[in-house]
């Protein structure tokens, strides 16, 4: 009896210490594609994941995040990076090049570096779509008299109700400062000084209690939905499913925030050529244009702009009309302010 | 049967017989050892080992030590009143030159803004700068390409990220930060964390005096039904504990929302809707409804150890219906209510997913900003600081508790 239990016991230590001995190996060519969830990542599988699978005999396993390249960082610490490909947005493309998360790109096995949009093919990352943020509103509820412009955002008399917001300070300051009677142009130049800063809380201030912080992108079409807010800041694609799902919301393009998204292959990756081998097929104009059908985000690949559908173009926000008051955001800027206005929103956020 | 195997028979041997039983007992100690060490190995690997890392990660400097020695040894003399000599500029200039090449520079950087905001631009395009020079003289380069680099502050701040420990993540944890005279309280824009741990504990004493308040009585009804009955509504306690946390959250999130059923009923009965979701109402009930088992369950096993006939002698002796619960019944159930309270309150401070998903922005956790920290804004030192703060915190309150209950007088059953 004694020795079973000190077998038993041996057993389990070596168990135990299994357990930690190492994740096993993937298989052959395989893999791991992470973005951000939702509507958006559904248009990836339709448009790149699923086509490419069949193509190539490539197994495609599926990962979600909320930009939290923290994750990231504890995977190449820990130097097991299960991840091959990453879609990031512009601030974590820079933010994660500069920091040596990301490998840098060999443009020879993706393609033409000349024929991306001006500023989308990065040392580290390469464009795959143009996105904004916009608010947008259900239309069941405001009848007539609809939301135009930033300022309705903004209005809680006019527009009474919750409206809900990104849980960060960027984007929102910017907004607010416009909102407050700022130039677009000055914004950032606003923000660099203490009064600028204080200013844009001050505005944000006046609709704090009407407020529902949203941090993920599929939670605002959800919270207009369920009818938790009447209006909502969004990334313009998670809106336009909604509507094609029939939902009754409406966009509102003034002042859009616009940015990217880019493909990236992390530093450390164990499937680097299978990586670019996908994001050369992803960044092939047929296959680019394709995205276009099942989410309104634009390509960013000179020759994919010629390929989409005309019709879709208008709920695109590269559309000219949706372009006129379009505010890019200034990426140098949160690079070297965002821990401390986070801290400031953070400790707003709590008073 | 191990007692016969090795006591020791013969009385003739040499040996003395106090030898001989140490050694059998060193037999069985052995083996004994060999049963606690899965666990104990476990417990070291999974949990003891990561503790220390954790903290290790909160006073290190791990983005710049080793990679600004030149700038450090430089500095070393240096009195942090005036701008440093071209010696210090130069020290620099060869650092960066070293981090550029290892792509450390935007490490290096990220770092430095944490202490001095903007310095992360001014650092990129400096080293971007350096590498394109040969020879100094530095100074005036730095300078002229940005006035920043003649302020004493940004210089404070790499010498103080330059060492090997800095103690500029835990100052932070408790709004302090390193000013040019010592330790200083952090303007109070930028002051979040204590507030955040007041907010912890107060939300966690909160619960656990809610789940006290309702568990006590079901918890004595319980153990005074019948077996059978009691059984039936022991199952209405566990059914719920059985369930998934994340799940019970959820539901909790439906039924709280203004569209919800809940304030569906309020606006049938009242005609009004209350605001319900992402509140600390709303955090607190859920909160409370899930760690209601961890309370009510110590408590029942050590009611059901207390006889009956205590308070029925109590009330032969005399004793009003009130006085015999309170003097006789409630002090033996002391034991079970630490316990179960204990449990419960520091269960509760760990809380992050239920005041993420009911809560507004006012009831986030300490949990929460950890995470927050570790993911968003990739700042491990920062997140680090927070747990282990938390930790210590708790551990004192413990200890407090303690001193004032007694760890020794806690009965689970």
């Amino acid at each position: 009896m004694k020795k079973t239990l000190l077998i038993g016991g041996l057993i389990a230590a070596v168990g135990v210490t299994g357990l930690f001995a190492g994740v096993p190996a993937k298989a052959d060519g395989a893999l791991t594609i992470t973005s951000w969830g939702g509507a958006y990542q559904e248009s990836q599988r339709k448009a790149y994941y699923e086509p490419y699978s069949k193509e190539k005999g490539v197994k495609i396993t599926e990962e979600e995040y909320d930009g939290e390249l923290g994750k990231l960082k504890a995977m190449k610490d820990a130097n097991s990076v299960t991840w091959d490909v990453i879609d990031v947005d512009s601030a974590h493309a820079l933010a994660g090049c500069d920091e040596g998360l990301l490998a840098k790109l060999d443009y020879s096995k993706i393609g033409d570096k000349d024929k991306f949009l001006p500023g989308t093919a990065l040392d580290c990352a390469v464009g795959t779509i143009a996105y904004s943020t916009i608010f947008a509103f259900n239309a069941d509820v405001y009848k007539d008299n609809q939301p135009s412009s930033l300022m309705d955002l903004f209005d809680t008399k006019k527009y009474p109700g919750k409206r809900a917001l990104l849980k960060k300070p960027f984007g929102n300051l910017e907004w607010a400062l416009i909102a407050d009677g700022v130039p677009a142009a000055d914004v950032y130049k606003t923000l660099e000084t203490p009064e600028g800063v204080d200013r844009a809380f001050k505005k944000l201030d006046t609709i704090k209690k009407d407020v529902v912080w949203w941090e993920a992108g599929a939670q605002p079409p959800e919270l207009l939905a369920n009818g938790e807010v009447v209006m909502t800041s969004a990334w313009n694609g998670r809106i336009g499913n909604a509507i094609k799902e029939g939902k009754n919301f409406k966009i509102v393009w003034d002042y859009q925030e616009f940015d990217w998204d880019f493909w990236v292959i992390p530093e450390g990756a164990k499937n680097t050529e299978g990586a670019y081998d996908f994001i050369k097929f992803a960044s092939d104009p047929k296959n680019m244009s394709q995205q276009s059908k099942y989410i309104a985000y634009a390509p960013t690949h000179k020759d994919a702009i010629a390929l989409v559908d005309p019709k879709i173009a208008p709920t695109l926000p590269t559309f000219p009309d949706n372009m006129k008051t379009a505010i890019a955001t200034d990426l140098q800027f949160w690079a070297d302010n965002n821990e401390e206005l986070t801290k400031r929103f953070n400790a707003w956020l709590a008073q | 049967m191990a007692v016969a195997d090795t006591f020791p028979r013969e009385t003739g041997s040499n040996i003395p017989l106090k030898v001989k039983l140490a050694r059998a007992e060193r037999g069985r100690k052995l083996k004994a050892l060999g049963l606690v060490l899965p666990l104990f190995l476990f417990v070291v690997i999974t949990f003891l080992g990561p503790l220390v890392m954790m903290v290790f990660k909160s006073v290190q400097n791990e983005e710049t030590f080793g990679r600004l020695n030149r700038t450090s040894e430089a500095l070393a003399g240096w009195d942090g009143a005036d701008v440093p000599e071209e010696a210090a500029f130069a020290a620099l200039a060869a650092d960066l030159k070293d981090a550029q090449e290892q792509r450390t520079a935007g490490e290096i950087a990220k770092r430095i803004n944490y202490e001095f905001a903007g310095a992360q631009s001014k650092f990129k395009s400096i080293a971007r700068k350096v590498t394109t020079m040969a020879t100094g003289p530095y100074k005036e380069t730095f300078v002229a390409a940005d006035k920043v680099w003649g302020d004493p502050r940004l210089w404070r701040a790499i010498k103080g990220a330059s060492g090997r420990f800095t103690s500029y993540y835990w100052l932070s944890a408790v709004d302090l930060r390193l000013g040019a005279d010592g330790i200083e309280k952090a303007p109070a824009d930028q002051s979040v964390f204590l507030d955040v741990y007041g907010r912890t504990f107060w939300i966690a004493g909160l619960v656990t005096m809610f789940t006290l308040l309702l568990g006590f009585p079901v918890a004595y009804l319980l153990a005074t039904q019948p077996p059978s009955r009691a059984n039936l509504l022991m199952i209405f306690v566990m059914l719920p504990f059985w369930t998934s946390l994340l799940v019970r959250t959820t539901a909790w999130f439906v039924l709280l929302r203004t569209e919800g059923p809940l304030n569906d009923l309020a606006d049938l009965i009242l005609g009004m809707r209350f605001d319900m979701i992402f509140t600390r109402f709303g955090t607190i009930l859920a909160m409370t409804h899930i760690q209601l088992p961890f309370t009510l369950l110590p408590i029942f096993s050590v009611m059901k150890t207390i006889p009956a006939s205590h308070v029925r002698a109590a009330r032969s002796l005399g004793a009003g219906p009130f006085e015999a619960f309170w003097k006789v019944y409630f002090p033996q159930t002391v034991p079970g209510i630490a316990a179960g309270c204990l449990l419960t309150f520091i269960l509760s401070l760990g809380y992050y997913i239920t005041p993420a998903l009911v809560g507004g922005p006012k009831d986030q956790m300490v949990s929460y900003y950890v995470s927050y920290y570790m993911n968003n804004i990739i700042n491990f030192g920062q997140a680090s600081a927070l747990g282990a703060t938390l930790l210590v915190i708790t551990m004192v309150l413990y200890w407090a508790y303690n001193k004032l209950v007694g760890i020794d007088k806690m009965k689970l059953g």
